[in-house]
């Protein structure tokens, strides 16, 4: 065997090493993170984080009952600007592919995808906070609706596309009008794979700070009113993450466990869920 | 009659995209005015940051950028391009899966959680760890000068590289899998080994795509906000030295915007224009870089 | 058989310059697997060197994978598994310690779809085998080039438009391009999986030339659905059916007194 037949076969194994040696560096922080919110967020834990609101600043003790339901409103609203228009629109995408219209609503929702989560923040300021002079539930609620939008559009589209050609026939053929077909037959088929689609674009969300800094501002008390300021898990987290206080780290490694958990115990559920469904075909 | 407004019905909510993009342009300018009027384009090149005089410039804030930007990029890209060589090409098909599953994961960890681990372990382990052996070697260029303590444009650069590298390996895994074999194939029989083969035959062709995949990474790292806002240091200022604290323009929204009124309110909206305006053409690029690479290279050279 | 000119094609086969040696090869019980379904079961086949050897068969018979366990393409395939013995010269190229890379040099491969490099030149798509064995001097590269591109008939189209893309030449031209790419690392073998099914006729009589010009310097074996073409272009024919080698002969006793029923009811056309 020549020398550079050997040198080859080196080379190829070692980019096989070093490559595999890039995926172990990309991957520790992830275990890193969730080895340090284990360690540091289960201790910090206790029923009063649940049930209990935020103490006096510096005080130890109080919780994020009020964080934590924030954050359920505040994704709730954002369901209900982001699931209709995701859902339908995507099921145009779907229905429609090939007009001028989707290609360009297709392009535009993968772009508004990778627009900074805080610019929809400045937004919904801009056309809710400022106008009615306060920060509100309701601005936070829009600016996570929108970037709820883009996700669920695009994994709609991909599901109703999947939605075998003879089902919508075979519904057609009963003389039930194709709007009828759409949202009797096709859309109920295609149930499962969306609703997995909001789920995940729904955790995705619940964990975003930064455009609810001045649209929901964060709140230390109750509050339901959509128009008044409200507190949100992810807000509490980066004020005592940043705080001077000893009691609050450890609070916000609390909330940052329950976030994740969420967050994550969401993707891997619907991702199982998925792979169940795949093997039932 | 019915089907008919039901399309409309459908393109109307498909269209809604297309309204919201106008319509933050247009609040978002509207916003800035006072700003864009008073400032004009001398805001990027002036390093004033002073609200009780109401004088206002994002040079020192576009730094912090740009350079955790690069920075992230450096290292997350031939990390990620390694792992989705790997993942495309190399990893034994059990290995896949659970990997690329894992990398999901990791786009899945929230920005706050991100910060709140930098602040309390990446941190102390820059200053600590990773910080005076680059001192005692590299020390003597100016990338590496002053007291390293933690905060600063090396970490933020760190942690934005940890967030962006999932959307590099999804990307550039999915483009380079998109490579017909019948391309391996045709280096395959003429004697490549594995690597040989990806060198020649599957990331050329896939070029465009690794390319929008780099881009789609950028445009996360500019806009990317709270993780960096709690590490990189939070002081307006323009220094070579990586160990320098610094500001970011989102970082700079996300702590003074609550607070902030007038001519201060208007800049800040400016600075998030800029940053809405080149994070949009970022990733138009990204976009067609990606469908681009799905119909694969064409002819390239004439 | 007319071995070199037809239909006014001056075929300039300059291959010798670049070929020292062509192999036999021997295949002993080969048996070849996609997961669990058994696609070769058997076969046993010896193969002259400088001589063409087409493989016929109907659709979905085993004659690709037949053909790629002969230069260990098949196990690049997820979940492809295959077993027997293939001895090139003598040698097993399945035996323990043979590096498949190796065996790829010395057994080239053409496909059905032309599949040059779309972005390289003609030049590097010529000099591809080359560089990736790293050989990085221009006269040799420049040599070999020119000499491979005269090999596959190809030269006199390209000679002024080397810098262009591989992908802007016909159809017919790419393949041939891509033969002169597996021409330039001076394989022993050249194994052909219907070369000429993606072009028109005018382009499969070109490259059927082609086959029988280059095999006075090394061993080719076509595989074909055309049985005119393998009747055209071979010296010995062989017919498989379900994974099986039903029958091998020169390609005149195989067409005209074949021994078996089903090779019979094949060639004239009764099933297939
Ligand atoms: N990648 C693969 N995975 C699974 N099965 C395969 C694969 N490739 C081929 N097969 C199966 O193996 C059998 C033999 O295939 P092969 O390609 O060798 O046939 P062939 O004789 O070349 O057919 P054709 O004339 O259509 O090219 C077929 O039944 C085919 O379905
Ligand atoms: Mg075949």
């Amino acid at each position: 065997m020549s020398r550079s037949y050997l040198r080859r076969r080196w080379t190829d194994r070692l980019v096989a090493g070093v490559t595999f040696l890039c995926a172990v560096a990309v991957l520790t922080p992830l275990f890193l993170i969730l080895f340090f919110l284990a360690r540091t967020g289960v201790g910090a834990l206790n029923l009063d984080f649940f049930t209990h609101l935020p103490g006096a600043a510096g005080e130890p003790g109080g919780g994020m009952a009020n964080a934590i339901a924030g954050t359920l409103l505040l994704v709730g609203l954002a369901a209900l600007l982001g699931v209709p228009v995701g859902v339908l629109g995507g099921t145009f995408l779907a229905e429609y592919p090939t007009s001028r219209l989707a290609g360009v609503v297709r392009l535009l929702a993968d772009v508004m995808n990778g627009v900074p989560s805080i610019v929809m923040g400045l937004f919904a300021y801009t056309i809710l906070v400022l106008p009615l002079r306060h920060f509100s539930a309701a601005a936070g609620g829009l600016a996570l609706g929108i970037m709820l939008i883009p996700t669920v559009m695009r994994t709609t589209e991909e599901i109703v596309r999947l939605v075998p050609q003879s089902v919508r026939e075979a519904s057609l053929a009963l003389g039930i009008p194709q709007w009828r077909t759409l949202l009797r037959v096709v859309l109920p088929t295609a149930a499962g794979g969306i609703v997995a689609g909001i789920m995940v674009g729904l955790a995705r969300i619940a964990g975003e700070t930064a455009p609810l800094l001045f649209t929901a501002l964060g709140n230390r008390f109750w509050n339901w009113d959509p128009l008044q300021p409200i507190a949100a898990l992810p807000l509490q987290i980066f004020a005592y993450a940043v705080s001077p206080f000893e009691d609050w780290h450890r609070q916000a490694w609390a909330g940052a466990l329950v976030l994740v958990s969420l967050v994550l115990g969401i993707n891997i559920a619907t991702r199982a869920a998925a792979a169940r469904q795949v093997k039932l075909r | 009659m019915g089907d008919r407004l039901f399309a409309h019905l459908l393109a109307a909510m498909a269209g809604g995209v297309l309204v919201i993009t106008a319509a933050m342009l247009a609040a978002l300018t509207v916003g800035a005015w006072p700003a864009i009027r008073k400032f004009g384009p001398a805001f990027f090149a002036s390093s004033a940051w002073d609200p009780v005089a109401g004088d206002f410039g994002a040079l020192p804030f576009i730094y912090g950028t740009l350079v955790s930007s690069a920075v992230a990029l450096g290292l997350a890209v031939p990390l990620g391009l390694g792992v989705a060589i790997f993942l495309s090409e190399l990893a034994p098909g059990w290995l896949r899966r659970p990997v690329g599953f894992l990398v999901e994961l990791l786009a899945a960890i929230p920005s706050v959680v991100y910060g709140l681990w930098g602040i309390f372990v990446l941190v102390p382990w820059v200053r600590a760890t990773l910080s005076p052996p680059l001192k005692a070697t590299l020390g003597f260029l100016p990338l590496f000068e002053g007291p390293p303590l933690g905060i600063g444009m090396l970490t933020a650069g760190l942690i934005l590289a940890i967030m962006v590298v999932p959307f590099i390996i999804a990307v550039s895994t999915e483009v380079m899998r998109a490579v017909p074999t019948s391309q391996r194939e045709a280096a395959l029989s003429l004697g490549a080994t594995v690597w040989e083969t990806t060198r020649a035959a599957v990331i050329p062709y896939a070029r465009s795509g690794i390319v929008g995949a780099i881009f789609l990474a950028l445009a996360r790292a500019l806009g990317e906000t709270m993780a960096v806002t709690m590490v990189v240091g939070n002081v307006p200022q323009i220094r070579a030295s990586l160990f320098a604290p610094a500001y970011t323009i989102s970082a700079v929204i996300a702590n003074e915007f609550a607070e902030a009124t007038d001519v201060h309110l208007a800049a800040l909206i400016y600075a998030g224009l800029v940053l809405f305006l080149v994070t949009l053409t970022v990733n138009i690029l990204a976009r067609l870089l990606v469908a681009r690479a799905g119909r694969g290279p064409g002819l390239i050279r004439e | 058989m007319p071995d070199t000119t037809q239909a006014g094609v001056a075929v300039t086969a300059d291959a010798a310059v670049l070929i020292d040696h062509a192999a036999g090869i021997e295949a002993q019980d080969v048996h070849a697997w996609f997961d669990r379904l058994h696609v070769l079961r058997g076969v046993f086949m010896t193969i002259a060197p400088r001589r063409v050897t087409a493989i016929i068969g109907p659709s979905g018979c085993g004659k690709s994978t037949f053909l790629r366990c002969l230069n260990r393409m098949h196990e690049l395939v997820p979940g492809a598994r295959s077993s027997g013995r293939v001895l090139m010269d003598g040698d097993d190229i399945y035996a323990p310690g043979v590096d498949p890379v190796q065996v790829r040099r010395r057994v080239g491969m053409v496909f059905q779809k032309p599949n040059p490099f779309p972005t390289m030149s003609i030049y590097d798509n010529a000099a591809a085998g080359l560089r990736l064995a790293g050989e990085r001097d221009r006269r040799v590269l420049d040599e070999t080039v020119e000499r491979s591109l005269r090999a596959a008939a190809l030269w006199d189209e390209v000679k002024d438009r080397l810098g262009r893309p591989g992908t802007s030449l016909s159809g017919g031209q790419q393949q041939r391009l891509c033969i002169a790419r597996a021409l330039a690392v001076s394989p022993e073998v050249l194994l052909m999986d219907e070369p000429a099914s993606a072009l028109d006729p005018a382009a499969t009589l070109r490259i059927e030339e082609l086959a029988r010009e280059l095999a006075r310097q090394l061993t080719i074996v076509i595989v074909t659905h055309n049985m005119q073409q393998a009747a055209r272009v071979s010296d010995v024919t062989g017919f498989i059916l379900d994974g099986e080698l039903v029958e091998v002969g020169t390609t005149d006793q195989i067409f005209t007194r074949p021994r078996d029923r089903r090779t019979e009811d094949y060639i004239t056309g009764r099933f297939g």
